[in-house]
């Protein structure tokens, strides 16, 4: 018989590691120790546990990574807890990878990138951050503006303080929403310090966090001079086949599960404000 | 094209099942539906069922794969097997329209596999309308309800059943009963389809206007002021899209059984509040979203991705089913153009 895209296959989880108090990043190989399948940064897979159900995350590993796959997930729901509680060994099923990705051979190339993330947001744009460290000579300067709660729920931290903060021509700018101890960085919440930072409204800007955020943010570097189409963003909306099929992910005329997760806002723009 | 006389009829059926499931309208309980035919079983062709013959192809419930987990282990078993050749007897040019809308979904790269077997496997038997009544609509959507699109069309006209194969399965079924058939000329037929226009000419929901549905209209008849009236009384009861030949939202659930997990899927409803409710919210709210959603999917969205196919066929399902009596009829007419009064 054909193979049905909806039957995953099966994976194993070779490392967990705590990033903050409600994230864990997963890392996902075959039975037999191999990468699951290739994918573009910003694109995402389907995830089940047996008995609990099956839920969509976008891949936080960069596709330049050719070993394996990771997830980072915030604990929030049923699948989500479970994944949390398990322990290194579980198997796991898999299937994708889903979605179109940010379009970095295309509109992204030889352009200065501003990345905006918010808590989790920094997961799918973790993909893109470090598919660039990997393709560097194919883009231009590269700020990363991210804001947490606090210090403690920056993901991916300790990459970001001994990796990135390295990297030529990257510049980081990190800040919680509060003051606390032991922190000397910046503090207050990611759209004044956008305006704070004043970028270059030349930058191509990818976004993700929680949609307070984001429409905050958009309404700051609107302030800045940037234009919608500069924008990118990636959506997150119930799925159950993430294949345009059963129906949930639907706004206006675009499956967010194909059409997306990435979109411009002026492409949002031309969606019913449904999401 | 062939003729047998109704008297005769289920010889007919009798050397089709054999080769064959047979499904057709059979009234059980008070209520006509596509039921397996079984011997002595009296088919009904003169009602409509009351669900849509989407259940052939997508059925209320079916198992997807199943799954093993023994500890720390996962195991996922393929578990599909082929569908049985099956023929669906006496479907509606409505109803046989509503495969094509399906196909547009479910035969979408990538193909579902479990629906591309089923759609595979079966012979569809149309039956042309004598008789459409008030609640349908299918000529306001293009289907032309004296033509059914199917691999064998049929009429019945004065106690007889004229067949005529179109596609190479339907030949393959005719020549099956080939023994039982005679020649017949159209004459009878034709008229009987002429009689139906003229029916359908006087029906109140056949003509009508939707030409204000376009995409370019999209955000314009998302913001109508007139979904909230439209809404007011729905009751989310997701009866509209369970007796709806094209609605195909669909869940996908696990069921625990002894030694393993069956994930199967289901037909679910956009009408429904946790159609789109993850942990973190909700991006319909309130029922009048929903409600939107439903006929903007089927109005705009649908047409919009699938050159203008409508994903309604106007079998009116909906309009008799509703306990509010809401319908998309009225919706149109609200909404669809200046042409309806």
């Amino acid at each position: 018989m054909t193979n049905e895209a909806l039957i995953p296959i099966v994976g194993v989880v070779t490392d967990i590691r705590r990033d903050t108090p409600d994230v864990k990043t997963f890392r996902v190989v075959t039975l037999d120790g191999k990468k699951c399948f290739e994918h573009k940064p910003g694109q995402c897979a389907m995830l089940s546990i047996p008995g609990v159900g099956e839920a969509l995350f976008s891949i936080t590993s960069s596709p330049t990574n050719k070993d394996y796959l990771e997830f980072s997930i915030k604990k929030c729901g049923c699948v989500t807890t479970w994944l949390h509680e398990m322990e290194v060994g579980q198997q796991v099923t898999i299937r994708g990878p889903y979605g179109n990705g940010f379009p970095v051979t295309t509109e992204l190339k030889g352009k200065d990138l501003l990345f905006i993330a918010g808590g989790i947001g920094l997961a799918p744009l973790r993909s893109v951050i470090n598919y660039v460290r990997d393709n560097r000579a194919d883009y231009g300067k590269v700020d990363i503006l991210y804001g947490s709660r606090s210090k403690d729920d920056l993901v991916h931290f300790n990459e970001i303080v001994s990796e990135w903060v390295n990297e030529p021509g990257f510049n980081i700018h990190l800040t919680i929403d509060r003051e606390q101890e032991g922190w000397d960085g910046h503090v207050g919440f990611v759209p004044s310090y956008v305006e704070e930072l004043n970028f270059d409204p030349q930058k191509t800007v990818l976004m993700c966090g929680p949609p307070v955020m984001i429409k905050f943010t958009l309404a700051s570097l609107m302030k800045l001079g940037f234009s919608r189409n500069q924008v990118y963003t990636t959506m997150e909306l119930k799925m159950k086949c993430a294949i345009g099929k059963c129906g949930r992910c639907n706004i206006g005329s675009k499956y967010v599960c194909k059409d997306g997760p990435v979109f411009r806002f002026d492409q949002l723009d031309e969606l019913p404000p449904e999401y | 094209m062939k003729k047998i006389s109704l008297s005769n009829i289920s010889k007919l059926y009798e050397v089709i099942s054999r080769e064959y499931d047979l499904y057709a309208p059979i009234k059980k309980a008070g209520k006509v539906n596509f039921a397996k035919w079984t011997d002595g079983e009296e088919v009904v062709f003169n009602a409509q069922t009351v669900r849509s013959p989407k259940d052939m192809f997508f059925p209320q419930t079916m198992d997807l794969y199943s799954l093993k987990m023994q500890g720390k282990t996962v195991e996922v078993i393929d578990d599909r097997s082929e569908t049985a050749p099956f023929v669906v007897f006496g479907v509606k040019p409505c109803d046989c329209k509503s495969f094509e809308v399906l196909d547009r979904v479910f035969l979408a790269e990538p193909v579902d596999t479990y629906y591309q077997n089923r759609r595979e496997a079966g012979i569809i038997v149309g039956l042309g309308c004598s008789a459409p009544s008030e609640s349908c609509m299918c000529a306001s959507f293009g289907v032309d309800n004296t033509e059914p699109v199917a691999d064998v069309k049929s009429y019945i006209v004065d106690g007889e059943m004229y067949l005529d194969a179109i596609t190479d399965k339907g030949e393959k079924l005719l020549s099956l009963i080939a023994g039982l058939l005679v020649d017949a000329d159209s004459t009878k037929v034709d008229e009987q389809k002429a009689k139906t226009k003229e029916i359908n000419k006087k029906l109140p929901l056949q003509n009508l206007d939707m030409t204000r549905f376009t995409a370019d209209n999209l955000n314009e008849i998302f913001n109508e002021e007139e979904w909230e009236g439209l809404s007011e009384a729905c009751l989310a009861c997701g009866t509209c899209t369970y007796v709806c030949p094209t609605c195909q939202c669909y869940d996908i659930r696990d069921f625990k059984t002894n030694d393993g997990v069956k994930r199967f899927r289901c037909w679910d409803s956009c009408m429904y509040s946790d159609f789109t409710k993850m942990s973190a919210g909700q991006p319909r709210n309130t029922q009048m979203q929903r409600f939107r959603q439903r006929f903007m999917h089927k109005l705009v969205y649908f047409p919009a991705n699938n050159d203008g196919m409508y994903s309604c066929v106007g079998c009116g399902r909906c309009a008799t089913k509703c306990p509010i009596s809401m319908n998309i009829a009225k919706v149109i007419k609200k909404l669809g153009g200046k042409h309806n009064d």
